[in-house]
């Protein structure tokens, strides 16, 4: 791979005067916000970096614009949260709310690579995939585009106020607002037809809750990533909290690797590298960091694993001429063998590695399983709680039902409904009495409710032994001949 | 403008200078704005008692600049949802009966009001599922004493049984055995016959003996056959639903001391739409002819 590992702006590593914000000693009880001017950094991560952060807003942005034919009557976007209408579309797949199960299994199989990936590697979704992350690394980026990289940056916040740093400063906040409204825009269109919604917006007949929602987001989105940027993570977030326990001494995490960095301080060129450290302290990796911390202080609360202190030592590596790594992902046990001198293996197969792998794997069969066993129609019974039953004047005795049908086919579908093993019983529904070959019509994507009374007479009853017998309802559809049978039960008094 | 604090040994990192017991806290600023969103929240807590209901009184309370009164939300809403329902209740008003019971929508809608309002008005008496008690009928079986079909059920609910109501559906089980009308012997002779009129078990011999006075003194209300009349709201004697109990101590005791409950007159108390409403839904439940 040939990456642009060459940093032009780096001729001669020159130490750098620059404090880590969030040092150890030296702090306030309410700490004022010092601001991070993060250095732009070369190498194999940022490339990485720039990679992720195209995908995954790429599929952010464009996803809602997908079509899917359905057909008449039912929205063409290949993913859709109909809310109003109680259906998430996804491709060929709609999801009722009672099968939302579905999602819940989704979401929990994201939590759980979630931790998987980070008991391996820490926080890889912090330092790359997180949405706070990549719209900092966006905002930051565009910045950079308008007022420079650090130094013109820092150069330009110390300077008196002029047209130019005006229209600078005025420019930066107007991408931010409009990469902003875009993000809140383009939330809005998983939930209503895109175009449509397009059209509305730009014609001012959208409804009240997409605007209202646009302006959430995009209040958000300027707020988080363009403004509040690593204060989000620090103080706002739960995961660094959580992570604590996520991780292990086996995890890879970025870290310094002062057995080799030891004892750090400036180098000239020429001079020996005995007794001394690689690490020449020119502050580059404090310079690029968007979480204003010294990785060299050791791991930290603030560190958001994005490994960009690694491209930048890197760096300063090539062009002292001392190997690379000195910034590296690194494990803690691995870190004190070394330093011992000793010799480490490295174990990716650990109890919680283990773990979380087998409920993933757990997971998505289950999940594949009730999205493969998914029937498109679906009984839902509830027989007569109150009366059981009824005796009626020639002594027969009658229970009650109500069943549900989900047609959750995109077309009306005719059934028939009869019973089976129940002997001398026989059934009425209520709207439907005296036709015993009438038909259950129900309609595309909906749910009919139906009164249903069976009753069985007295010599049918001499026959059944106990206080109850369980028969099944059948519904067949009488187009394709498909059956979907449901258990139930027929109640009586006590013999 | 902070004088130095002193360090923990252990993290290199300074603490608040605060001690419990040896313990001591180690100094985690707390970022400036995050005290500012504090101060933010007062300002927008006293907003909040300014412009909504916020302190009681001893008789009131006070309302706000904006009004805002979630009383008045729920009366709204209800108001609303009378608007929305308007075109039913129309419906129904203006529908028949039968007609009501054969459109799908309107059919929805009775049955759902006229479940609530049974619930209300109707369940003290005959039951949360209709299921009734003794003296009191179940609606859900197809015994009916005044008739099941629709208009019998919406006429008995209009004017009541042996209610106030000057038109009210009346009539009257004598005191036979009270007022001397029949000796004991005679009840229980009468009482073996209606047994053996649904083919309970039954002495023959005194069936016999009362198939004559049943003739002579009951068939006038319950038909010579005994099968009852529901103009007069007789209830027929041959079927397996008794409303007072069927063994034969309970037949005695209401031949003895005569029975006629009272069924409220509800026209009036409850609007003409209601009264189709719990017409529709009690046919509905199963014993509707």
């Amino acid at each position: 791979m040939t990456l642009n590992t060459a940093n032009p702006t780096v001729a001669i590593p020159e130490r750098i005067d620059v404090a880590p914000v969030n040092k150890a000693d030296g702090r306030d009880l309410y700490a004022k916000r010092k601001k991070i001017y993060p250095k732009l950094a070369f190498g194999k991560f940022r490339l990485i970096k720039w990679m992720v952060m195209a995908v995954t807003l790429g599929i952010y942005y464009a996803v809602p614009w997908i079509r899917w034919p359905r057909g008449a009557g039912l929205p063409d976007q290949a993913i859709l949260a109909d809310i109003i209408n109680g259906r998430i579309f996804i491709g060929p797949i709609e999801i009722w709310p009672q099968e939302f199960y579905i999602v819940t299994g989704l979401l929990v199989l994201g939590a759980m690579a979630l931790f998987l990936v980070t008991a391996l590697a820490g926080r890889v979704w912090c330092g790359y995939a997180c949405p706070q992350t990549v719209w900092t690394d966006l905002m930051i980026a565009v910045e950079r585009f308008w007022q420079g990289d650090r130094n013109a940056r820092i150069k330009l916040d110390a300077a008196p106020w002029t047209g130019h740093k005006l229209f600078l400063k005025t420019a930066t906040h107007i991408s931010w607002l409009l990469i902003s409204i875009a993000t809140g825009g383009a939330f809005v269109f998983y939930f209503r037809d895109a175009p449509t919604l397009m059209a509305e917006f730009v014609t001012f007949t959208a409804p009240l809750d997409a605007w209202l929602f646009l302006g959430i987001f995009t209040a958000t989105t300027y707020l988080l990533g363009g403004l509040a940027r690593e204060q989000v993570c620090t103080y706002m977030c739960p995961w660094p909290r959580i992570q604590g326990a996520m991780f292990d001494a086996d995890s890879f995490l970025v870290s310094y690797r002062p057995h080799r960095g030891e004892p750090r301080g400036a180098h000239k060129k020429g001079d020996p590298w005995d007794f001394r450290g690689d690490c020449i302290d020119c502050n580059q990796c404090v310079a690029v960091c968007p979480m204003g911390i010294d990785i060299r202080d050791g791991a930290q609360l603030e560190c958001i694993q994005c490994a960009l202190c690694i491209d930048a030592c890197n760096n300063v590596m090539d062009k002292v001429g001392r190997p690379n790594l000195l910034i590296a992902y690194d494990t803690f046990h691995n870190l004190d063998a070394v330093a011992k001198g000793t010799n480490v293996r490295i174990r990716i197969m650990r109890p919680r590695t283990v773990l979380y792998s087998s409920l993933i794997v757990l997971l998505c069969g289950l999940v594949l399983f009730a999205l493969l066993a998914r029937s498109d129609v679906s009984v839902a019974l509830e027989p007569d709680r109150n009366p059981l039953f009824v005796r009626l004047s020639d002594n027969s005795i009658r229970n009650g039902y109500t069943i549900k049908i989900l047609n959750k086919k995109q077309e009306p579908r005719h059934y028939a409904l009869s019973l089976d093993g129940l002997p001398g019983g026989s059934m009425a529904i209520l709207g439907q009495e005296g036709d015993p070959h009438a038909l259950i019509v129900d309609p595309a994507d909906t749910l009919v409710a139906l009164r249903v009374y069976i009753t069985v007479p007295p010599l049918a009853l001499k026959q059944m032994t106990g206080h109850e017998s369980h028969f099944d309802f059948v519904l067949t559809d009488i187009t394709d001949g498909s059956i979907t049978r449901h258990a139930a039960v027929f109640r009586r008094p006590q013999p | 403008m902070s004088t130095p604090k002193p360090i923990d040994k252990i993290s290199g990192v300074e603490t608040t200078g605060h001690e419990w017991d040896g313990i001591t806290e180690l100094n985690k600023p707390l970022p400036q704005w995050w005290l500012w969103v504090l101060y933010a929240c007062i300002v927008w807590a006293i907003g909040y008692w300014i412009v909504y209901p916020a302190w009681p009184g001893i008789h009131c309370y006070t309302r706000g600049l904006w009004g805002y009164s979630q009383r008045q939300t729920v009366n709204d809403s209800i108001v609303a949802a009378h608007a929305a329902q308007g075109k039913f209740y129309d419906a129904v008003a203006k529908s028949d009966l039968a007609t009501i019971q054969k459109t799908p929508d309107l059919l929805t809608f009775t049955n759902a009001g006229g479940r609530i309002a049974f619930a209300t008005n109707c369940a003290s008496c005959h039951g949360r599922g209709a299921q009734g008690g003794i003296g009191y009928p179940n609606l859900s079986d197809d015994d009916w004493l005044w008739g099941g079909k629709l208009d019998d059920i919406a006429k008995t609910l209009t004017i009541g049984i042996r209610g106030p109501n000057p038109d009210t559906r009346t009539s009257q089980m004598p005191r036979f055995g009270l007022d001397k009308l029949l000796e004991p012997t005679q009840i229980n002779a009468a009482a073996e016959y209606v047994l053996s009129l649904s083919n309970s078990s039954h002495d023959a011999e005194a069936a016999g003996r009362g198939k004559q006075l049943f003739a002579d003194n009951c068939a006038a209300c319950h038909g010579s056959d005994g099968k009852g009349k529901q103009d007069v709201g007789s209830p027929n004697l041959t079927d397996a639903i008794w409303l007072y109990g069927g063994r034969k101590e309970d037949i005695v005791r209401s031949i003895e001391t005569g029975r006629g409950g009272v069924m409220p007159t509800w026209g009036g108390r409850l609007d003409p739409v209601t009264i189709k409403m719990l017409a529709v839904y009690v046919h509905s439940l199963g014993g509707g002819q």
